[in-house]
């Protein structure tokens, strides 16, 4: 058991250490200066440009050698310093992912939660009714088939300017001046929700349907749902016992899904301009910002090999066949 | 009382019409008696098997009824059926191996079963602990998943779980194809200790090692291509058969102490016909070396001795 989760965890370190390179890498080698960017914002006079630059370089640590700034930033990122913005300088970065977390929990959380419970359920229903399979299903897999954009731009186009009863853009009416717990907020708030909540539930609600189906009717052709059959065991017995086995995949399936709940979803927030790390991942690469961009995804990073962790002792703790696993590892 | 089954006819319905899998079946089981049920693959005995535990799409029930215990069992219900299974009827699938649900431990599987039964798992413990003994599993594999059992165990485990609610009627379905020689005989004896304990009154063990049955099988059924071909003692069978397709079955099988070096072990020439158009008349008829006239007609299931039963044209004519 120590060891198997030692082992576990140098694979995580080593992991986690090589996408934080990879992290502080990407924007680097991506084409384009950000601080010419930042400053053309300032519009400087003839003369100015240059003054500016150079404190700048210095200001983000720009002027070192690339192997100085590599250092820099691993010592920077255990002090919990992300760096300055440059997209809305100059906040800290790691105030502009905080701001936006909220809005990608608020959506992602009860999108992937309630489709994974909605659609396993639905799932094992349609694989023992041969009228839902026949209907219902198709339509799952169109909709698991469909982009999130494609579907959010649909609904968009439907309900907000064709019937006009949800708005199409932001998290709350602009007219509010910043969030706070009155109804008004909360109830624009909602209404801005449903929109990109219902698209990213449907497209996976089609997925969760669709591969629960299957895997219960893998299930219910297991031998041992075929013995407790021939024992005369009711129904409901044999159909729980599938269910029990069939969800274990899709565990694995929901803990990866929570895994990027930091990350947002990137095209529905950015159809519904919705202000979540989706969005902000956008507007980092738009405007050159290398530190939100590594920010953003030092989180994502976080927020997957957590998950992946979790799920790692999930499943020690709800099948017995990894233990063993386990034990044999060690013996 | 004991299993008698009359006129049984099931076949798989396919897209391309009716397999006739089991043609007529006729015979009857003893209290107390443990009958092997042989033939080669596809001859229909799991297809028997299965017609009795669980007759469910593509088999179809064409005719036949089959009586345990004085009781009609509704074997086309599958619904109805279940309140026979396992209390009066029950089977050692051929797949023992893998019959263990493989994310419960074994005990708790095990009460949750016999609560779906309407039996309480705690009165009931002492009795599966004294049958644990009795195979020589400890009683810790109650407390452990399916996984941590080997082969052997496993199939142990589920004969003790098959016939915990001592049925009538045990199917043994190929249940040592899997094991390893030594653990066959074992396995084996383990049938016979079970009907001598009365925790089964009956049992049919279907194989295709005749070997097995020799050791403990009362009487042998041959079948052959959906029908049956012969049944007798144990005895009977394999020293003085009658069908001729059991003759040269037998024939077929080495013997001990012989060497096969010069002489080549014989098989039986052709190939059994397809089910889904069978011959009409005796199917065994095109590779019979005595087949005459008679034999388009289908022979019936007769009882040429006592406790012989043989469906043979040219048997008939021999005795009559």
């Amino acid at each position: 058991m120590k060891r198997y989760f030692g082992r576990k965890l140098l694979v995580y370190i080593l992991t986690f250490v090589l996408a934080v390179t990879i992290d502080w890498m990407i924007p680097r080698f991506m084409p384009g200066d950000p601080i010419s960017i930042l400053i053309s914002r300032f519009g400087p006079r003839q003369g100015g440009y240059e003054a500016l630059q150079g404190y700048f370089t210095s200001a983000f640590g720009l002027d070192v050698p690339i192997w100085q700034q590599y250092l820099n930033f691993w010592r920077a990122l255990f002090q919990g310093d992300l760096g300055i913005s440059i997209y809305v300088f100059p906040t800290p970065v790691i105030d502009v992912i905080m701001r936006a977390i909220p809005y990608d929990i608020a959506l992602l959380l009860p999108a992937i939660l309630l489709s994974w419970l909605a659609g396993n359920n639905f799932g094992a229903i349609a694989a023992r009714s041969k009228r839902l399979d026949d209907t219902i299903l198709p339509l799952g897999y169109i909709l698991t088939a469909t982009p999130y954009m494609w579907l959010a731009i649909l609904l968009g186009w439907f309900f907000g300017i064709v019937l006009g009863i949800f708005p199409i853009a932001g998290a709350f009416d602009q007219s509010i001046p910043a969030p706070s717990f009155s109804w008004l907020f909360i109830s624009s708030f909602l209404v801005h929700w449903f929109l990109p909540f219902i698209s990213l539930f449907l497209v996976q609600f089609g997925g969760w349907a669709i591969g629960m189906r299957n895997m219960i009717i893998y299930e219910l052709e297991a031998d041992y749902s075929h013995y407790l059959e021939a024992l005369g065991a009711p129904t409901r017995l044999v159909r729980r016992y599938a269910f029990n086995n069939a969800v274990l995949p899709q565990i694995t399936g929901l803990a990866l899904q929570l895994g990027v709940v930091v990350a947002g979803a990137l095209v529905t927030e950015v159809v519904f301009s919705y202000p979540g790390i989706g969005y902000l991942i956008l507007q980092a690469i738009q405007n050159q910002d290398y530190f939100l961009l590594q920010g953003c995804f030092l989180f994502i990073i976080f927020g997957v090999l957590l998950a992946n962790f979790l799920i790692d002792v999930a499943y020690v703790l709800v099948d017995p066949r990894t233990r063993m696993g386990m034990q044999g590892e060690v013996g | 009382m004991g299993l008698q089954v009359e006129n049984l006819t099931v076949y798989y319905q396919t897209l391309r019409g009716s397999v006739q899998a089991l043609e007529d079946a006729t015979f009857s089981i003893a209290d107390g008696e443990i009958m092997g049920l042989a033939g080669e693959s596809g001859c229909g005995k799991s297809t028997l098997s299965n017609s009795l535990v669980r007759l469910v799409p593509p088999l179809k029930l064409i005719r036949g009824r089959v009586i345990l215990d004085d009781q009609e069992l509704p074997v086309a219900d599958v619904e109805r059926m279940n309140a026979y299974r396992f209390r009066q009827l029950s089977v050692v699938p051929q797949y023992a191996m893998n019959a263990m649900n493989p994310t419960r431990k074994i005990g708790r599987m095990t009460s949750e079963l016999l609560r779906s039964k309407r039996v309480d798992y705690r009165a009931a413990l002492p009795e599966i602990k004294r049958r644990l003994d009795l195979v020589k599993l400890p009683q810790e594999v109650l407390k452990m998943y399916p996984i941590e059992l080997s082969g052997g165990m496993k199939q142990r485990m589920v004969m003790v779980l098959s016939t915990l609610l001592n049925p009538s009627l045990l199917i043994a379905d190929e249940i040592t194809s899997a094991l390893d020689v030594s653990t066959q005989k074992a396995v084996a004896e383990m049938l016979v200790e079970f009907r001598n304990r009365e925790f089964v009154k009956s049992i049919i063990v279907i194989t295709h090692d005749i070997s097995i049955l020799y050791q403990i099988a009362d009487s042998i059924m041959i079948m052959y291509a959906g029908q049956l071909a012969e049944k007798a003692s144990t005895e009977t069978i394999i020293h003085s058969p009658e069908h001729p397709y059991t003759k040269m079955l037998i024939a077929s099988l080495p013997e001990v102490g012989v060497r096969y070096a010069d002489t080549r072990l014989t098989g039986i020439p052709g190939k059994p016909p397809l089910l889904l158009d069978p011959p009409v008349g005796c199917r065994f008829r095109h590779r019979c070396p005595v087949a005459f006239e008679k034999c388009v007609e289908a022979p019936p299931f007769l009882e040429i001795a006592k406790d012989h039963f043989v469906a043979c044209w040219e048997v008939f004519r021999k005795y009559a």
